[in-house]
């Protein structure tokens, strides 16, 4: 079952539609409900290797569904600690629960500082409202 | 900035909540539910596609038949009233003006159903050769079209079995057609050619009966699945009808519009092939992604049924025997694919 709209309020978000959850000196991240609305039911997760560095602003990884693929843009910068299996082997778990059991990667922070340069849920929101 | 035309069924489309975008200069419904699940429907039940935006045009006059036998591959003395034929439109090179379904709708009065992105070339292509006894008409704007696809779509719709590539006048729901078995996906199934004015009303009567509405993105892969060539994707006029594997549908011995310059790539054996393969690698083909061995995929998406990367390519002859080794460049990944006897997706073999 596709997941309903949602932002929580205890993520951090990117304009490229990611969202990270912030934890000291690591983060989880993964894309928005409105990534994956509009990209539908993903049928591939190309994810990066474990080790592999992410630069804030920069593809990581790409996400498809059967229509179309979209790179997957890190909103911190970071080494990867874990890629989530689960969404490699059923990537529709992402619209299943794209907060939850649909995270793609867990990763140590460069610089947990960048955090606060991302929008909080009412930012976002907002920035979804103005792209119309 | 052009306005994109609608079909008679937007409003039906839009109240579906359809997810629509522009196609071929028509904006037209991709997905419904959900691509996968429309997929499926269809290879297991019945589903239900406006096809509205395809072009059609009547050719009528003493010399219609000599007319479309001159023009078109197949052959159409092979016709009569109440058949149909696949055939293509050619130029003098033998490449693909368009790939379409020429209708007898009796002596000399043809029907031919064209791609949406095609109804006005074809139709400028056909005026600018038709002989005085001989008149060219688009009728698009009359009509609407609603497939109605799978395993069950006779049933549900209560219609009786025919043979493919017929055609009859018919009912659904108290709602006149013309009913062609004829589709686009590899399934049993119907395509319903109705008035602009009865349209609405019909695919309401369909969609009664228990028929899942469907879009584009569902009919792309279905159609990939079986190996249907995409005009613009797998096939043009820059491609020949024996490289695409399409010899089949043409008669060279009627000389039609570039029969001699096919015959010679036939006897000489085209240099590449279209050839279907399956990813043996993660990873999901695309329209215009390099074959290393040579070549370039011209439709590529996601297989519902296999789970796994399809695609078409034209490939060095070569290599388009089926269980040739294939490297697709997925955006500068190398991922191994390997080529399948068409089509790619087959009911007995599932």
């Amino acid at each position: 079952m596709p997941a309903a709209e949602s932002y929580p309020d205890n993520l951090r978000y990117h304009p490229e539609h990611d969202w990270a959850r912030v934890d000291g000196g690591e983060a989880t991240l993964g894309i928005t409900w409105f990534a994956q609305d509009a990209l539908g039911e993903l049928v591939h997760f190309e994810a990066p290797e474990e080790g592999a560095t992410l630069t804030k602003d920069q593809a990581y990884a790409e996400v498809e569904s059967v229509k179309a693929v979209s790179d997957v843009i890190a909103p911190l910068s970071g080494e990867v600690l874990e890629v989530n299996r689960a969404v490699a082997d059923a990537p529709e778990t992402v619209n299943d629960d794209p907060y939850g059991e649909g995270w793609l990667v867990r990763v140590r922070l460069a610089d947990p500082g960048q955090a606060e340069a991302l929008m909080d849920a009412e930012a976002y929101k907002q920035h979804l409202a103005e792209q119309g | 900035m052009q306005t994109l035309l609608r079909t008679p069924l937007y409003d039906s489309h839009v109240a579906l909540g359809a997810r629509l975008v522009p196609f071929a200069g028509w904006e037209m419904p991709v997905q419904y539910e959900g691509v996968i699940a429309e997929h499926r429907a269809v290879r297991s039940d019945a589903g239900a596609f406006d096809v509205s935006h395809m072009g059609e045009l009547t050719v009528d006059g003493a010399g219609a038949r000599e007319f479309l036998q001159s023009v078109l591959s197949n052959d159409v003395e092979r016709l009569e009233p109440g058949l149909a034929q696949y055939t293509l439109l050619t130029n003098e090179q033998g490449g693909i003006v368009d790939d379409l379904i020429v209708y007898e709708l009796e002596a000399e009065r043809y029907l031919v159903i064209v791609n949406a992105s095609n109804r006005e070339p074809d139709f400028a292509w056909l005026q600018e050769r038709e002989p005085a006894d001989v008149e060219v008409r688009d009728v698009s704007d009359d009509y609407a079209l609603i497939a109605v696809q799978g395993p069950r779509a006779l049933e549900r719709l209560g219609l009786p079995d025919a043979p493919a590539f017929t055609f009859a006048e018919g009912e659904v729901g108290g709602v006149e057609c013309t009913v062609n078995r004829t589709g686009y996906t590899g399934e049993q199934g119907v395509e319903l050619l109705v008035s602009a004015e009865a349209a609405a009303e019909l695919w309401d009567r369909v969609l009664e009966r228990g028929v899942v509405p469907c879009g584009l993105g569902a009919r792309d892969t279905l159609r990939l699945e079986v190996c249907y060539p995409l005009h613009g994707n797998d096939i043009s006029p820059e491609t020949d009808a024996i490289s695409a594997g399409l010899g089949w549908v043409c008669a060279l011995d009627t000389g039609f519009t570039g029969a001699d310059k096919l015959r010679r790539i036939k006897e000489g054996g085209p240099e590449h092939k279209l050839a279907a393969f399956v990813m043996e690698e993660a990873g999901i083909p695309r329209q215009g992604m390099p074959i290393v061995e040579g070549g370039e995929v011209t439709s590529g998406s996601h297989s519902p049924m296999l789970e796994r990367g399809i695609g078409l390519g034209y490939v060095p002859a070569e290599l388009a025997q089926p269980e040739s080794e294939l490297t697709i460049d997925v955006r500068g990944r190398k991922r191994r694919a390997r080529v399948v006897k068409k089509p790619i997706y087959s009911r007995e073999e599932s």
